[in-house]
């Protein structure tokens, strides 16, 4: 195994006197789907709000491919290859899929638009990702169903030479066979070489996809294991007390 | 395993999603009346009125179909129709400007006092009127955009200061008269026949090349283009309408055998003009895209890197700016500058135009061209009842109903797409 592509050490991170994050470490792999989880209020959206440069860390470091990065604002993160694709998707439903994918971002020849290339780009970036389901690139996001525009948002993640993406619960508000289609596409990133960061509620979906699994546990790193490795009900055990039989943190009183 | 970490689709290889391109013509028939009936209607709507009150005026009054009206009908619709085009900047936003009215009597009234009061040439009066019009949108903008009021409030005090403002210039209400030639020309004078269609088949041209090259780049990389029918249906289209207003407005109107009046009117080309500039900035400039992305979805675009508060400041002054050109039109159809310039309905006139042209009131969807068609509308029905001889009460309340139908029209198509999805 090469470098971890994301490398976070000692991340320390408080809002005023409240202590979210304590001391985490997390190391994610190119070519991998590292599944984050962890219950309501463990301190996962404040890690990925961390990577992402919207919070600014405390103390602690963090590496890309080895070496450390500052990250201040999320212009920085982008700079380092890092996409976030949120939960509420953040898609103007009155524009088509190619306006969307380019949003903030559009390709220009002179003061115009170039949409030829903007649509091939779209076009190809959603075929090399084997999405099928979308009739035209042309279509109003407002006419796609939600796993459709799921599918938009990670291909608007994966257009621009991002190297790690991360995903916000993407399967939280899809039926059972559009769940299917994204967890496909979940896999097929990582099989194309991007580091994937998943976070998610379903243990059938971090089964399903993820190589790594990271549970944090009141703002500490329980423990990052291999998917392999560990069973369903000590992934659970490791969300619900933080440890789970020799896996997890010590307990506090143990080591004394 | 490998650390690549390069972006494996950007250097994609010729890869296309499977052709969409189903059945043909008829397919794209059908995929149009799937779009209407999505809700999504488009022009429908005032091209529908704009026939209907053809027919109904036309049989109330044999006047309302003549070569003197339509010349009338269309000088009359200069003010509104630039007003409207102003308004869909803000209506895209979802936002509105209810001082656009009186915005667009104070940019007259600073035009009238540079022009008569102080002698000064035409185009410092209208660099100065525009000026105004800009510094009025920059307030306006500033106030919703950073300040954070409602864009209800902050131009409803403007709709009030406004109308005092145009009360103090003009020295609590005396009207000043206009006598500059340029400027009365707008509204009044008439393109000689052969200018008209000179400019009628530069129109069609124009537009038929640049249809061509789009179509042309599109097929030649591989993308979806128009079916030639559907682009040759467009220019013959255009090509149809334009020879036809321009043949019947070159026709001899005057009743009066010692001097002639035929031409197309001044104001139609300066529309013309500021439909293309404004149509070529939403559609074809990041700026104008940014605009819908704000209508459609603030937080998104703000995610997206948009400096949304320059947008809506910028929709804004560009509102202010056109109703300042509205006011040049207004006062050069009058000939003069008093405080009911811009007053009274205008403003509801110019709303009216956008929204039956198609724009939608919730934000994020409208065209510059539906001020146009919507103002054709509007001004019909004020023409036309006027013809039949109608009071004024009965013409305010007609015109308050059509804004109505033309409300229920977008919520209702509103309704329909969001059902659809």
């Amino acid at each position: 195994m090469g470098t971890p592509l994301l490398e976070l050490r000692g991340i320390n991170k408080s809002f005023g006197p409240v202590q979210v994050l304590r001391d985490v470490a997390l190391t994610v792999h190119p070519g991998e789907v590292t599944a984050l989880i962890g219950d309501n209020g463990a301190g996962k959206s404040t890690l990925v709000k961390c990577i992402g440069g919207i919070y600014p860390i405390d103390s602690g470091e963090y590496l890309m491919e080895g070496k450390p990065v500052h990250v201040h604002n999320p212009r920085d993160a982008a700079s380092h290859g890092v996409e976030i694709v949120y939960q509420d998707l953040a898609l103007c439903d009155n524009l088509d899929i190619v306006q969307n994918m380019f949003l903030g971002r559009e390709k220009k020849s002179g003061m115009i638009l170039d949409e030829p290339t903007m649509e091939q780009l779209a076009q190809q970036t959603l075929a090399g990702l084997s999405v099928r389901t979308v009739k035209s690139v042309r279509q109003q996001v407002s006419s796609l169903s939600g796993g459709q525009r799921q599918t938009v948002a990670i291909a608007k993640a994966v257009l621009w030479n991002s190297k790690l993406v991360i995903l916000d619960e993407p399967t939280a508000a899809l039926g059972v066979a559009q769940t299917q289609q994204v967890l496909e596409l979940v896999r097929r990133l990582a099989d194309n070489g991007l580091a994937v960061v998943l976070i998610s509620h379903n243990m059938n979906d971090v089964f399903a996809v993820s190589d790594q699994i990271a549970a944090l546990y009141l703002g500490r790193m329980a423990a990052q294991v291999k998917t392999s490795d560990v069973t369903h009900s000590q992934v659970v055990e490791l969300i619900t007390s933080g440890r789970s039989g020799t896996l997890g943190l010590v307990e506090e009183g143990a080591a004394a | 395993m490998s650390t690549t970490t390069t972006n494996p689709y950007e250097t994609g290889e010729k890869v296309a999603l499977p052709a969409k391109d189903d059945g043909g013509l008829w397919g794209y028939l059908r995929s149009y009346g799937q779009r209407v009936r999505g809700g999504d209607m488009g022009a429908l709507p005032a091209v529908l009125g704009i026939i209907v009150l053809s027919i109904v005026f036309s049989a109330a009054r044999p006047s309302f179909l003549t070569p003197l009206n339509f010349a009338n009908l269309l000088t009359q619709a200069g003010p509104i129709v630039v007003l409207g085009m102003g308004l869909v900047f803000v209506l895209l936003l979802g936002e509105i400007d209810l001082s656009a009215g009186f915005a667009s009597g104070v940019c007259a009234a600073v035009l009238a006092i540079m022009l008569t009061t102080h002698g000064f040439p035409w185009y410092v009066g209208v660099l100065a009127a525009i000026v105004t019009g800009v510094v009025i949108g920059l307030l306006l903008g500033f106030l919703v955009a950073k300040v954070g009021i409602p864009s209800f409030v902050v131009t409803l005090a403007g709709f009030l200061a406004f109308q005092g403002t145009v009360l103090w210039l003009l020295k609590e209400g005396t009207n000043i008269s206009i006598r500059d030639e340029v400027i009365i020309s707008l509204e009044n004078e008439y393109l000689p026949p052969t200018v008209g269609w000179a400019l009628g088949a530069l129109t069609v041209l124009g537009f038929a090349a640049t249809q061509l090259i789009q179509q042309r780049n599109r097929r030649r990389r591989g993308l979806p283009a128009l079916l030639w029918q559907v682009v040759t249906f467009r220019v013959v289209g255009l090509a149809v309408l334009v020879g036809i207003a321009v043949a019947v407005l070159n026709e001899e109107r005057s009743r009066n055998a010692l001097f002639s009046l035929k031409g197309v009117p001044i104001v139609v080309p300066v529309i013309g003009v500021l439909l293309l500039l404004w149509t070529f900035v939403l559609r074809r400039t990041a700026f104008g895209r940014h605009i819908y992305a704000v209508g459609g979805n603030r937080e998104a675009a703000r995610r997206a890197g948009i400096a949304v508060d320059r947008i809506r400041i910028s929709a804004f002054v560009i509102c202010s700016a056109m109703a300042a050109v509205s006011g040049i039109l207004a006062a050069s159809m009058a000939r003069s500058v008093d405080p009911n310039t811009g007053g009274s309905n205008v403003l509801l006139y110019g709303v009216a135009a956008a929204v039956i042209g198609g724009t939608s009131l919730f934000g994020g969807k409208g065209r510059v061209l539906d001020a146009v068609l919507g103002g054709l509308v509007i001004t019909m029905i004020i023409n036309g009842m006027g013809l039949v001889g109608w009071s004024s009460a009965y013409k305010y309340v007609a015109t308050g109903i059509v804004l109505l139908l033309a409300a229920s029209v977008d919520a209702f198509s509103r309704r329909r797409s969001a059902a659809s999805s």
